[in-house]
């Protein structure tokens, strides 16, 4: 199983570098464009064939290590 | 006196950390992070600045998990002094030994230049050789010095007179040179044993060097 973990900081923290990147989209006349959200994503293969507890297992390593829960979200994916 | 001084992988601030606490009398101890204890007559651990791992990940990420660092918690928790300075900061806010986290400056530049600093609280053991709104001219060197922490951590902060230090100008007023909450330089626990700041005091050591200011930070842990 693959897990894809996207990484975000928190809806009121002041993500500087999406910030960046909206002013060059507007820079290029993107029009329409709000909301530019920077963030990263981590990708691993899971031995684990059990979603649900791949899903725990998942959520331990963000708590722990993936996130700084302080300034940032997270997501998961299992495929 | 005894300083011990923390080294990782990527440090590059332990030397000038070394040389500092000397030049004050001190003697000095480097110990690589693969340590599983610290020196038993530490009384001030310092963990130094650099790019500890490289800021993989999150700056002072990976650090977090190093084996001294089960020992630097254990040594904090029993009322042992901890100073972080720039990734050193970084790393005690991820371990979760001080409050808030550092992100990416506002401007997304790295900055190297020396700043004013406001000093805000000196009932403490870093701070007490100075006055309350003294200000002190130190070399600020970071990419992820934005300070960060919510409304109801920086309320507490500002009940406990936990925040050490503002970056200002000349004059005494506000700066903000990369986007911190309410300029915030540096902060300590609510327990004033740990303390975090992104400046540098340690490259203030000599006027010749653009200022000695450093001198004054530091000798607050050496005098009792």
């Amino acid at each position: 199983m693959k897990a894809i973990v996207n990484v975000s900081l928190k809806a009121g923290v002041l993500d500087s570098q999406g910030k960046a990147v909206h002013h060059a989209l507007d820079s290029l006349h993107f029009q329409g464009v709000s909301n530019v959200r920077i963030g990263k994503q981590i990708v691993m293969q899971l031995e684990e064939t059990d979603k649900e507890k791949a899903m725990a297992e998942v959520t331990k390593m963000c708590e722990e290590i993936l996130a700084n829960t302080v300034i940032e979200d997270y997501e998961i994916e299992l495929v | 006196m005894k300083v011990t001084i923390l080294q990782f992988p990527g440090t590059n601030c332990e030397y000038d950390t070394q040389h500092a606490f000397e030049e004050l009398g001190a003697t000095t101890e480097i110990i690589w992070h693969k340590s599983q204890t610290i020196p038993a007559d530490t009384q001030l651990l310092v963990v130094a600045g650099g790019f500890s791992y490289g800021d993989y990940l999150r700056s002072g990420a990976i650090a977090k998990f190093s084996p001294v660092m089960k020992a630097v918690s254990e040594y904090a928790s029993q009322g042992g002094k901890v100073l972080g300075i720039c990734n050193g900061f970084q790393v005690l806010t991820e371990v979760g030994l001080l409050p808030g986290a550092l992100m990416r400056n506002d401007g997304l530049h790295f900055i190297s230049k020396h700043h004013t600093l406001k000093v805000e609280n000196n009932d403490n053991d870093f701070l007490k050789k100075l006055n309350t709104n003294d200000l002190v001219n130190i070399p600020i060197a970071h990419h992820d010095g934005n300070y960060f922490i919510d409304e109801a951590g920086l309320a507490e902060l500002y009940a406990n007179n936990q925040i050490l230090l503002t970056y200002s100008d000349e004059n005494g007023n506000l700066q903000n040179p990369n986007g911190s909450v309410d300029s915030i330089a540096g902060v300590c626990n609510k327990e004033k044993n740990v303390f975090g700041l992104m400046p540098h005091p340690e490259r203030a050591m000599e006027t010749i060097l653009g200022s000695d200011d450093g001198i004054k930070m530091l000798q607050g842990f050496l005098e009792s």
